[in-house]
């Protein structure tokens, strides 16, 4: 099917997903404010024990489409503790005949014996952070791999029998040239992944990065990610990529499920400190700490933080504000009605940034589409 | 009742810091109307504001009791007056109700625009004028040079010219004797009451205050009192004199000075200037002089925080019980919200009262580029007066439009002659005449737009003459002149904070500084967003806010779609905060910055 297809978006509406958060790191990038922990391997063991049971605990579900495991670094695990994680989700839920069952990976982790193990234990997608093929580059985002690395990690991971292989990109780095940015793109492309997420870098409140840039270091530039982004874009569509979500790239057959799950309202569990789930209508949390998560398994309850019960009208809107990050768009529904007659919504097809198309919309400016989002939040609630 | 001939009513006039406040003190204190440890310094200066500038903003009245140099006794009547020329209305109040005046010269810094333009009035009020040369102790004092520019300038013998340190206390006897000698006592019959208002203050105990100077007749507390001006009928509750304390008497008779309280409560119901008599006396023609004070000067006012509206609306007509010259009326702007248009006697008067504002009321607030009133007359041969530039017809309704002029006296060394001469020129301004004080220091008086004045013409003088310029101004008449409003359209929709009536040589500088301040501040949209001045329909600058071209955050935090919608609704929450100008998105701070861009300059 092809990535940017409605017949696909739509299908996984009804998907459900699994997944599970992995915080530890060697160290913490400096641009990023997820759930991460550095220097505390020493919980590994405690932390698989209480994954496992978190899973066993959780009440039954169908069987899953989607599995995906993130972090954090999950390859800072051994790859038999990641096999059982897929083993402990396959024998609580199921997993359906085309699950997808995917790991983030680094590249400097990675080795042969280890992707063998993955593929021995259920993993069937990989996605390397590469982030550039530019040393300078690499440096200035905190990662420890080389470019070789990237290579060498995507040869293995492709000889291993991994299905679906991406790579994860970021571009926009203070510093970082367009000629350097189109080049790590083209060594990218060289590499023939199935996949690829192409990300701006982002400044987030209490970063190392945001420290330094509010004591005079360079931000990133607007005008200039703009430029790097339509780099990008143009060179991986004429690669025969598919341009499927705003950051995100597939060869037909290669769109990835967890993605798409995400941005059509599909369910998945959370497993994990500060994992984020969906399930009966409800998004839940799991307590951020990594001390205070083991610690509530460990004990017997519950890991949960907080949740948001949706009513119908946050739900119309959610569905709107995820799935106008297609290409695909979303179908115009309650909530469209009502966007396409706000002010804030006339707006944004005056400046074509949304069009309507058949009885869908649809994001035409793809950078501009947190706009079309905060729009959307905008609207006064209707019963639908 | 005091003899007439022991009587001697005077003020100090001076230039900013030349040391009149100190020199009233040593007065006082030389006269024992206060001991030494009660001093506060410079007593007379009353409102913070006036002790931080240096400057006396409203009259006050001190008796003295003095031994006369022959030994009789004395009642000398100081009469303080506002040192700027903003306040000259005032100042020709104060001394009306005198008859002579202390003209106080620093001995370092010479003769200075105020000590003229008060001298002027002085001598045009046909007051005794006694010159003193104050601050010789100072290493920079320079006194013989001092007086032979006073004598060249007033044509007065400089051998008569006293020399003071109002700082040590030299000369001050020699300076209280002068005044008993030379100045006139006041003239007056005991018939009939006439009184002068030449001050009035707001009490939130007492109300209205006024200072009174009795011309003929007496003023006893218990008298029933007419005042022309409003024909209002008041009942004298209290009389009474400034020791610096107030005193009740109960009387005041002919050629004294002192306060009179009414009970009235509305400040504006008591005019500066007005005439007080008895009702059923026949001698009621009204004492010269008295005028309705005319605001020169206009610039709208609005709170930050649009919510403080109310606030600033209390703030003003407080502001109101003690400044009748303050005048203001709600007004509307598109990009400043609600405010008020207010009017001030001149610049000074105008940072004062912002300043007020701020300080005392503790408002944070955005002033409109000030600007002046112009005659307008339409091709229909109507003629008004308007104070805001949006008041002003289109271009094709317009027959005549005049502006403002003043005749602004500048003294300063005479080796910045030149640079003077460019700055009044590029401010539309002609000369007068020029003057030598002295080979070093010249006095250059020109006719120039009021407009321009109030446009940062002091700052510009002051800097380009590194300081020693000094420049005083009164009003002068209307004249013709090719002005032109040039307005500020974003994409299209005129942002009326941003108007503005220039001459036509100036539009296009005032277009394109505003343009580009505006394309500095305004975030980009998502289109390209015009900024261009224009007259009429004509398009003299133009600027352009490129779109937005990158407005999305590439992750969904591995699935974390709550976190994701909260920061949303924050940025929606600062976004439904902007001013909506057409299509286009401003945040108010972008409009305040705009103008406000003018303070820093």
């Amino acid at each position: 099917m092809e990535p940017d297809g409605v017949a696909l978006a739509e299908m996984a509406t009804g998907w459900r997903g699994a997944y599970v958060h992995v915080p530890f790191c060697a160290r913490v990038c400096p641009y990023c404010d997820f759930n991460v922990i550095a220097g505390r391997d020493d919980l590994q063991a405690r932390y698989l024990t209480a994954v496992l049971s978190e899973i066993e605990r959780e009440p039954e579900w169908s069987s899953l489409d989607s599995v995906a495991i993130g972090g954090g670094t999950p390859t800072r695990l051994p790859a038999g503790s990641l096999a059982t994680l897929v083993e402990g989700l396959r024998a609580r839920f199921g997993l359906t005949e085309a699950a997808e069952v995917s790991l983030e990976a680094n590249p400097e982790d990675w080795s042969d014996e280890m992707a063998a193990a993955l593929v021995a234990g259920g993993f069937n997608r990989v996605s390397f952070g590469a982030q550039s093929f530019d040393p300078a580059v690499l440096d200035g985002l905190g990662r420890l791999h080389r470019p070789e690395d990237i290579e060498a990690g995507l040869q293995s991971a492709r000889r291993s029998g991994f299905g679906s292989i991406s790579l994860d990109l970021i571009f926009g780095t203070p510093g970082e040239s367009v000629r350097s940015w189109t080049e790590s793109v083209r060594r990218a492309i060289a590499l023939d992944p199935d996949h690829l997420s192409v990300y701006a870098l982002t400044v987030e409140r209490g970063t190392a990065l945001s420290r330094a840039i509010n004591a005079g270091a360079p931000a990133p530039d607007e005008d200039d990610q703009a430029d790097k982004y339509e780099i990008a874009r143009d060179l991986l569509t004429a690669a025969g990529y598919v341009r499927y979500e705003v950051s995100n790239y597939a060869r037909p057959g290669h769109a990835c499920r967890y993605n798409l799950l995400t941005w059509a309202r599909g369910e998945y569990l959370a497993f994990g400190p500060g994992a984020h789930g969906h399930r009966s209508g409800v998004r839940y949390r799991n307590i951020h700490r990594i001390d205070a998560y083991l610690e509530a398994v460990e004990s017997g309850r519950r890991p949960e933080q907080g949740r948001d019960e949706l009513d119908p009208w946050a739900r119309e809107q959610e569905r709107l504000m995820l799935g106008l990050r297609r290409t695909a768009g979303v179908e115009i529904g309650c909530a469209g009605g009502e966007l396409e007659n706000s002010e804030w919504g006339k707006r944004l097809f005056a400046a074509d940034v949304l069009r309507r198309v058949g009885d869908r919309i649809v994001v035409h400016r793809p950078l501009l589409g947190d706009e079309a989002a905060r729009a959307v939040l905008a609207l006064a609630p209707v019963d639908c | 009742m005091i003899p007439l001939a022991s009587i001697r009513n005077f003020s100090i006039i001076a230039h900013i810091d030349h040391g009149k406040s100190t020199l009233a003190d040593r007065m006082l204190e030389r006269t024992g109307a206060m001991a030494e440890r009660d001093m506060r310094a410079q007593v007379l200066d009353t409102m913070d504001i006036e002790r931080e500038r240096g400057i006396t903003i409203k009259a006050q009245a001190v008796r003295l009791e003095y031994q006369g140099p022959d030994g009789q006794p004395m009642v000398l009547n100081l009469i303080d007056t506002p040192g700027h020329v903003d306040f000259s209305y005032e100042v020709s109040r104060s001394l009306a109700a005198c008859e002579g005046a202390v003209l106080l010269v620093d001995a370092a810094q010479g003769v200075e625009a105020q000590t003229l333009a008060n001298a002027y009035l002085a001598i045009e009020a046909g007051l005794e004028i006694i010159p003193v040369i104050n601050k010789i102790d100072l290493p920079a004092a320079d006194p013989d040079k001092v007086a032979e520019e006073l004598a060249s300038v007033l044509g007065i013998d400089p051998d008569g010219m006293i020399r003071v340190s109002a700082k040590t206390g030299d000369g001050i006897d020699e300076l209280l004797d002068r005044i008993v000698r030379d100045v006139p006592p006041p003239q007056g019959d005991a018939s009939e009451l006439r009184a002068l208002v030449f001050d009035s203050y707001y009490d939130s105990y007492r109300g209205v205050v006024c200072y009174v100077r009795v011309v003929d007749g007496s003023l006893a507390a218990g008298d029933s009192l007419l005042f022309s001006a409003t024909a209002e009928r008041h009942t004298a509750a209290e009389v009474g004199v400034l020791t610096p304390v107030a005193v009740p008497v109960p009387r005041l008779g002919p050629g004294e000075v002192g306060y009179l309280i009414t009970g009235v409560k509305e400040i504006d119901r008591i005019r500066v200037g007005d005439t007080i008599s008895h009702p059923q006396s026949t001698n009621t023609k009204p004492l010269p002089g008295y005028s309705e004070p005319k605001p020169m000067v206009f610039s709208g006012m609005f709170p930050s925080d649009g919510e403080d509206f109310e606030r600033l609306r209390e703030a003003l007509d407080k502001l109101r019980l003690n400044d009748a010259s303050l005048v203001f009326e709600p007004e509307t702007s598109k990009a400043l919200g609600f405010g008020f248009r207010c009017g001030f006697l001149g610049l000074l008067h105008m940072e004062i009262v912002r300043e007020r504002l701020e300080r005392e009321y503790n408002l944070d607030l955005v002033a409109t580029a000030p600007s002046v009133a112009y005659h307008v007359t339409t091709t229909d041969g109507t003629s008004f007066e308007i104070r805001s530039p949006q008041d002003l017809p289109d271009r094709g309704r317009i027959a005549l439009l005049q502006e403002p002029y003043v005749r602004a006296m500048i003294i300063a060394p005479s080796e910045y002659t030149g640079t003077i001469m460019e700055l009044v020129q590029a401010r539309r301004g002609s000369m007068d005449h020029m003057q030598y004080l002295s080979p070093e220091r010249v006095e250059l008086t020109y006719n120039l737009p009021l407009a321009e004045v109030v446009f940062d013409f002091f700052d510009q003088l002051k800097s380009r003459t590194r300081g020693y310029a000094s420049l005083d101004y009164e009003p002068g008449d209307y004249r013709a002149s090719d002005l032109v409003k040039v307005d500020v359209l974003l994409n299209g929709q005129p942002v009326d904070a941003f108007s503005a009536i220039t001459h036509q040589d100036k539009a296009y500088q005032y277009g394109k500084q505003m343009t580009e301040r505006l394309r500095r501040l305004i975030p980009r949209q998502l289109f390209d967003v015009p900024i261009q001045a224009a007259i009429g329909s004509r398009v003299i600058a133009r600027e352009t806010v490129k779109a937005r071209r990158k407005d999305v955050i590439a992750k969904c935090y591995g699935g974390d779609v709550s976190r994701k919608r909260k920061l949303l609704e924050r940025q929606k929450e600062g976004k439904r905060r902007m001013k909506m100008v057409g299509s286009v998105e401003v945040p108010q701070e972008a409009f305040i910055s705009a103008l406000r861009v003018d303070d820093e300059q």
